[in-house]
């Protein structure tokens, strides 16, 4: 057992953990974050995808003590109470999600990918979610929800939501 | 352009109005079976055999009843006690809860570790010592029926050989004689390999008997919460849990597919676990205990052949399958239907003759045969005809998309009797496929590859011009384990005008919670946006046979039509009592009946309903509810045109998607982006399999590939930019004409790709490739036969 | 999917986290980005009994250039490497391997020194220290070791570490004019571990002579291999179709890989002949630019 004290959404918690506590059962079992999601067991599918200190990181492949003293942002602190981060706005205008489990995760990647490149080409929104699975989507209007996000962080006019079709 | 009868206001059909579950779950509030936390709640883990055949010599629990929180091991011994330790199928097959002796594929429930937490539940399956005596495993479905092939299914009474079913549809003599008149015969073995849906979420549940009540609260990933209720009933009925004592609650599910539709051992140990300790009971799977040991999908080998006349003219057709479904028939197909609905084999082409026989059999491999994102065995049958229609075309030295013009079901002939008796509802093919052609430049790639050809480059261009066949079905020919294929809607519009709708269908991100209220809100003119949909529990819900098969929408649709139409009708008849004229007196448009001639002279909705509880005709039945259970007429048959080019490497073989372009037909839209959005989803589901997921065993029974690291679940780096189109021939006999649409792209993108990755192989020779196309596999194909 | 129980240290210091593995040897491992032994330990493939994170450790992060040598400390993260200018200006292969491994969440946590010290030779960066001439550094209880990383892969997740030693810092010699790099690897699909990978770097005198080549290949042997035949076939040489494709030809002979699900033997070696030609080829266009 090790106390930690990990920041998460801008809440210290103090708390002893198991050493071998993976980060992502801290978020969802002890502080009942439920929005952090778990689809695989061997680092693939990026649905347990938060920011630890700003870096995307696959909460599942961490350990808690490794947080210990460090800042988290789950998908529950992307934007303050009542309001959507432009990444929510995007996803659901653009529906870019079809079941949700994998949304979470594949937003908090791409807040870090808005955050170092604010107006990414389509190939490097594809390079950029290649860590994070999605079975449902098609990944079509995920990078649309993106692209989206990034238009209305930089301020400029907002893509067209409407499906195009051929 | 979409046509929309009602305003965006009230956004009815054709509006392609954003998703009301989204809210939740972009704010991280989706509630997950993994989510949910009871007071007390146990953990479960599951110990599992290593070896695919094997007998239980000991189990040793000893080690893992000190591991501290570990609070029981329970045996396939412990729950024969309460006869506990077996499960029907959906097939009417029977499954191992736990094994007693035998345990019959790798992966496969041993024995279930119970503990207070998470964490102590997998020490203690780490402590759980077992003792097996391997034995030789049948892997291969063909040596299944050998004379020397041990039996594997002694349990069954009578059983001496390893064949589970034979079924056949046409007519072998009337199609031999056809072949061997005809000008030209093209023959291929395909297998469409074993795959794993691999939603997202996995699967998993919470248990929570109440001992004092004895009431079963059952929480869990089921796409058909009704049929599972009844199941558990059936199972556990004999111990007092009958189906009155029984809730079953799909909350959100992340992902089905088809996978979420079998009863898993999994389940079954958690509800007995409950029952006997009378605290919940959470079982939550891992990706690779899914992978490896939950329902797999297809594992078909099909031989498929055509005649023909040397002009192309489809003659006739002729499908052998042998279906390998591992240890236990666990699929989910129609009784009737063991084959599901293969028989569409026939495709979108007019002739008159085909025969179909399939033989099904048991290996050493887990069990299943459900769909992945598929109408029942439809893309299996979807591959054979494409892959064979193209060979023809190669055959003959024909273009196959002129081929396949020239034989399509014309859209005057329509309705249109099957060779193998199905009735297509509506279609219109010459029209998706020019579509088609016209939006990818068809006759410019065609040039583009002679060019490319003269340098050595490989460039291949797919077709694939599908019939599906969904919406099952008719009660006269549907049921799953006896209980009839309908489903139903039931609507309940308060006194201020805004309604709840529940329904028997589960979404598993489908959107319903969005497209029924559409539907309802074009029936009723109540806005949609206050129409809140409910599915999943059982306790409140109407019973249905769940969501798979694109059903939701030809029958849960229907349903919700048919009872927002007798809704309507009410509101008729409120209307002409307040109004003071005649019912016939009376005009609808969306949201208000008004008299005829005196347009001034109306009332709304939701007067209407006010008045059904505050000021009813004598006579009525005050409320303004709904409830109605769907029979569909006929099943229905979306099409599509699915056109792809393809580049691949003429070294490493690396092959690239450049263009995909998709023409559907589900009939009336209700969602434009929805559908849209299904189509996107079911095309990389499409691209996986053509391209790069097949659960993979070695002789010994061991999966090779039972992690998300080596079964390769594409990202959107391989997944390309989808482009997407329709044309729309709506169902006669559905109520909105809708068709269904989430799994036509699945169905129709595997043969698209690998017909333009043969195509490409063309020059070399190649005629068929079988699915997954790697570039090892075209090295070695074009290393073996001596062409590199 | 939950580790084995264990004991965890989290040393601020150096000498603290050397002191450590003396004292637990063989029942403590190193946790670096952890995105190698979380995964196996994960599925209890690994059950140290002790971790010791050497994630606290102050000066293990640095890029530099000094005396010629570009010094990385093995705690830089994949992602750093990737859009270091130092390193992009010397050696443009970082932003190929870098882009290449796993996927940007597991480049945020993974480090050099961790994809090194492994063993493994499916990671991808041994072949490019092997084509680019790197030394190990390893700090144990007796100071700092400078190990050739010809020197530093002994078997199947084996290296030239000893107890008590930590891997600290990887040196490349700054490369002369005329100099530059590249890698590419076949996976089945992105994020995927090398079906086949090679790295190349290359140095041209001014009359496209080859001065010096070093060529490393990924997962196509048992450990890391140096393809020295094919290096030998290219100095001294201008880099003519037949020049290039001897080297090919070398390096498919030289290595040993294994069958497996990414494909035979023989198509393996197949392809580390491709991937050479188009890596000799990217290198020297490189050059040119």
């Amino acid at each position: 057992m090790k106390e930690i004290t990990i920041t998460v959404n801008g809440t210290a918690h103090t708390l002893q953990v198991e050493n071998r506590l993976l980060l992502v059962h801290f978020i969802r079992e002890v502080l009942n974050l439920t929005g952090t999601h778990i689809g695989c067991d061997t680092s693939s599918c990026g649905a347990c995808t938060i920011l630890l200190n700003g870096k995307s990181v696959k909460s599942c492949t961490v350990l808690a003590v490794q947080a210990n003293g460090k800042e988290i942002q789950t998908v529950e602190g992307l934007a303050p109470e009542g309001s959507l981060h432009p990444l929510q706005e995007g996803f659901k205008e653009n529906h870019g999600l079809h079941c949700g489990f994998c949304t979470p995760g594949m937003m908090m990647r791409a807040s870090e990918l808005l955050q170092n490149n604010p107006n990414p080409t389509e190939d490097e929104i594809r390079w950029g979610i290649s860590g994070n699975l999605c079975r449902c989507t098609g990944y079509n209007n995920i990078v649309k929800a993106i692209q989206y996000a990034g238009a209305k962080i930089r301020g400029e006019e907002l893509p067209s939501t409407e499906p195009e079709f051929v | 352009m979409i046509q929309c009868k009602t305003s965006k206001a009230i956004s009815g059909m054709g509006h392609s109005m954003k998703r009301k579950e989204d809210a939740r779950f972009i704010q991280g509030k989706g509630n997950y079976v993994d989510d949910i936390k009871l007071p007390g709640m146990l953990y479960m883990d599951i110990v599992r055999s290593p070896y695919a055949y094997a007998k239980i010599k000991k189990i040793n629990t000893e080690a893992a009843l000190k591991i501290p929180g570990v609070v029981a091991v329970v045996t396939g011994k412990d729950l024969e006690q309460y006869n506990l330790h077996w499960m029907p199928t959906l097939m009417s097959d029977t499954q191992m809860v736990l094994p007693t002796d035998t345990v019959m594929y790798q992966a496969q429930e041993v024995a279930a570790v119970i503990a207070t937490s998470r964490y102590a539940a997998r020490d203690g399956k780490e402590a759980v010592i077992v003792e097996y005596e391997p034995m030789k495993p049948l892997m291969d479905p063909y040596k299944s029926l050998n004379d020397d092939a041990p039996i594997l299914r002694p349990d069954k009474p009578g059983k001496t050989d390893n064949h589970i079913w034979h079924w056949q549809a046409g007519s072998r003599e009337e199609t031999e004689a056809v072949f061997s008149n005809a000008d030209v015969v093209v023959k291929e073995q395909m297998h469409i390999p074993r795959i794993h849906v691999a939603s997202i979420e996995t699967c998993g549940c919470v248990a929570d008997y109440d001992k004092v009540d004895n009431h079963l609260t059952m929480y869990m990933t089921t796409q058909a919460p009704h049929a599972i209720r009844t199941v558990i009933a059936l199972v556990a009925g004999h111990v007092g849990l009958t189906e009155e004592k029984i809730r079953v609650i799909s909350p959100d599910i992340g992902g089905g597919f088809g996978g979420k539709v079998p009863v898993y051992p999994g389940y079954v140990i958690a509800i007995a676990v409950s029952f006997l300790v009378g605290k919940p009971v959470k079982w939550i799977e891992d990706r690779s205990e899914n992978l490896q040991a939950d329902s797999f999908a297809r594992d078909y080998h099909i031989t498929a052949e055509m005649a023909a006349t040397k002009e192309g003219k489809i003659l006739a057709t002729r499908f052998k399958i042998l279906a390998d479904h591992g240890y236990t028939d666990a699929a989910a197909n129609p009784s009737k239907f063991p084959i599901g609905m293969f028989s569409v084999c026939t495709g979108s082409y007019d002739y008159p003759t085909s025969f179909v026989e399939a033989d099904a059999v048991y290996t050493n491999k887990p069990p299943g045969g459900v769909a992945y994102r598929c109408s029942f065995r439809v893309t299996e049958a979807v591959h054979a005809i494409e892959r064979i229609t193209d060979r023809l075309a190669f055959e003959i030295g024909k273009d196959p998309a002129k081929l396949r013009i020239e034989n399509f079901i014309q859209k005057d002939q329509f309705p249109y009797k099957s060779p193998l008796g199905w009735e297509y509802d509506s279609g219109d093919y010459v029209a998706g496929l020019e579509k088609a052609m016209n939006a990818i430049d068809y006759d410019g790639l065609r040039a583009e590859q002679v060019e490319k050809r003269k340098k050595g480059e490989l460039m291949g261009i797919g077709i694939s011009t599908f019939t599906e066949i969904v919406g099952a079905g008719p009660s006269k020919d549907f049921d799953i384990l006896g209980i009839k294929m309908f489903d139903s809607a039931e609507i309940r519009v308060h006194p201020t005008g805004k309604a709840i709708a529940r329904f028997g269908t589960k979404s598993q991100g489908q959107g319903h919670e969005t497209t029924y209220a559409q539907i309802i809100a074009e029936e009723l003119g109540i806005p949609a946006e206050h129409i809140q949909v409910e599915e999943g529990d059982t306790d409140t819900a109407p019973y249905g046979l769940g969501t798979y098969a694109s059903r939701s929408t030809p029958t849960a649709g229907a349903a919700a039509v048919m009872a927002a139409r007798k809704l309507r009708d009410k509101a008729r008849k409120i209307a002409a009592y307040l109004l003071e004229v005649s019912e016939e007196d009376l005009e609808w448009e969306p949201g208000k009946f008004s008299v005829k001639g005196a347009p001034e002279k109306s009332k709304t909705i939701q007067e209407l309903v006010f008045a059904a509880y505050t000021n009813h005709p004598q006579g009525m039945e005050a409320g303004f509810e709904a409830t109605h259970y769907y029979d569909p007429p006929n099943l229905t048959f979306p099409s599509g045109a699915y056109i792809c080019v393809v580049d691949i490497d003429s070294e490493t073989f690396e092959i690239k998607v450049r263009r995909f372009v998709a023409i559907d037909d589900c009939g009336h839209i209700i969602n434009p982006m929805i559908v849209q959005g299904q189509v996107h989803g079911g095309l990389t589901q499409g691209i996986a399999p053509a391209m790069y997921e097949e659960l993979i065993y070695d002789e010994a029974g061991n999966i090779l590939n039972g992690t998300l690291m080596d079964y390769l679940v594409p990202t959107a780096v391989e997944s390309p930019k989808w482009e997407t189109g329709h044309v729309i021939t709506p169902s006669p006999h559905h109520p909105i004409g809708a068709k269904g649409v989430g799994e036509s792209p699945t169905v129709g993108a595997p043969p698209a790709i690998a017909n333009a990755i043969v195509d490409a192989l063309s020059v070399y020779g190649v005629t068929h490739m079988d699915i997954p196309i790697t570039p090892y596999k075209i090295w070695k194909k074009l290393k073996d036969t001596g062409k590199i | 999917m939950i580790p084995a129980p264990f004991e965890y240290d989290a040393p601020t210091t150096l000498e603290e986290a050397i002191g450590l593995l003396q004292k637990y040897g063989d029942e403590a491992k190193i946790l670096s980005g952890g995105h190698s032994l979380i995964p196996m330990m994960k599925l209890r493939f690994a059950s140290p009994e002790r971790l010791i994170d050497i994630n606290g450790i102050a000066g293990l992060s640095h890029i530099s250039e000094e005396n010629g040598t570009v010094k990385i400390g093995a705690l830089v993260r994949e992602v750093e490497a990737e859009h270091s200018d130092l390193l992009k200006k010397h050696f443009p292969i970082f932003e190929d391997v870098t882009h290449l491994i796993a996927d940007p969440q597991v480049r945020n946590m993974g480090t050099l020194g961790g994809n090194l010290a492994h063993g493994d030779a499916a990671n991808d960066h041994p072949a490019v220290m092997i084509a680019l001439g790197a030394t190990v550094i390893a700090t144990g209880p007796d100071g700092e070791r400078a190990i050739p990383i010809d020197e530093f892969f002994y078997g199947f997740y084996m290296t030239a570490l000893q107890h008590g030693e930590i891997l600290t810092e990887i040196q490349i010699p700054v490369p002369p004019a005329g100099t530059s790099s590249a890698y590419h690897k076949l996976e089945r699909k992105v994020g995927d571990y090398a079906t086949a990978g090679v790295a190349v770097q290359l140095t041209l005198d001014a009359n496209g002579v080859c001065t010096a080549a070093g060529i490393g290949l990924t997962n196509v042997n048992p450990v890391p291999l140096r393809a020295a035949r094919s290096e030998a076939a290219l100095i001294g040489k201008t880099l003519t179709t037949e020049t290039i494709a001897e080297a090919a030809k070398y390096a498919s002979e030289d290595c040993s890989p294994s069958s497996d699900l990414r494909g035979s033997e023989e198509y393996k070696r197949d392809m580390v002949a491709v991937l050479v030609k188009r890596m000799i080829k990217k290198a020297s266009e490189r050059i040119l630019i």
